[in-house]
């Protein structure tokens, strides 16, 4: 269930742009830039925490965050 | 989600193996796995190929998540650090220049051909039934065994983290995938930086 506030963050030293967390994503809200790091778009991203329960490099966490 | 054509290249990856089993001259088809995600990386700078066309990944995610094969635990931290990464690239990178100096070696007369698939650098099997006699050059087919042997090895490590780790553990260390993600950081730094900004 999606929570107010709660939005995915990923840790960019810990990366390794696998694309695993894109895959996942119910919002199209996560995706791989320059085939570097992932970055969340915080407006579409709902906080379900798919892509961190994906994560294999486990570079994602779930943080307050405003939208 | 709606399904694309790419999602099924596990199928691909899967007949690969399997297709060594019977005739080792597959093998060379496994030089699309390496210069495709090369070529994407340099002229398109992104990891289109780690993202939407890698057929070993889909299969650990298949075998790991569907049929929920992982225990789906996080990584130790030693696995995930550049260092390891970094180091697990040099040495993959070691043991693929020697598979090609035994290619060599064999071109050469030096050598002669090894019909064996050598799992984890190590341990030789025979596969003399994958190869049939004399239908090929003898470096040909010592390519062939070697760069199976390289494949082999490799899934069987993205299995044995696959099952200990979480389904696609195996992409946070493949040397395809560091190789490429260093070639786009090289390429798409100043454009990152930018983006930071």
């Amino acid at each position: 269930m999606a929570r107010k506030g709660r939005k995915a963050l990923v840790h960019k030293d810990e990366c390794v742009a696998c694309g695993c967390c894109e895959k996942v994503c119910p919002r199209s809200a996560i995706r791989v830039i320059l085939g570097i790091v992932a970055a969340v778009d915080l407006k579409r991203c709902i906080g379900c925490g798919k892509c961190q329960r994906e994560c294999p490099a486990a570079a994602i966490v779930m943080m307050e965050a405003e939208a | 989600m709606k399904r694309r054509w790419n999602d099924g290249l596990w199928i691909v990856s899967l007949l690969y193996l399997v297709l060594g089993f019977f005739n080792i001259l597959f093998a060379w088809l496994g030089l699309l796995c390496f210069f495709i995600p090369l070529i994407i990386a340099a002229t398109r700078g992104s990891k289109a190929y780690c993202n939407r066309y890698c057929g070993r990944g889909q299969l650990f995610a298949l075998l790991g998540g569907r049929f929920g094969l992982s225990r789906r635990a996080d990584m130790p931290r030693w696995m995930k650090s550049r260092w390891f990464r970094y180091g697990f690239l040099i040495f993959f990178l070691s043991m693929f220049f020697s598979m090609l100096w035994n290619t060599y070696m064999v071109f050469a007369g030096s050598r002669q051909l090894q019909q064996v698939v050598t799992l984890l650098w190590s341990f030789r099997l025979p596969w003399h039934w994958a190869y049939p006699q004399d239908s090929v050059a003898p470096w040909v087919a010592q390519f062939s065994f070697g760069f199976y042997s390289v494949m082999l090895t490799s899934t069987l490590l993205g299995i044995a983290t696959m099952i200990l780790y979480k389904p696609r553990s195996w992409c946070v260390y493949c040397p395809m995938g560091t190789m490429t993600q260093l070639i786009c950081k090289a390429k798409n730094a100043k454009q990152m930086q930018k983006n930071i900004e």
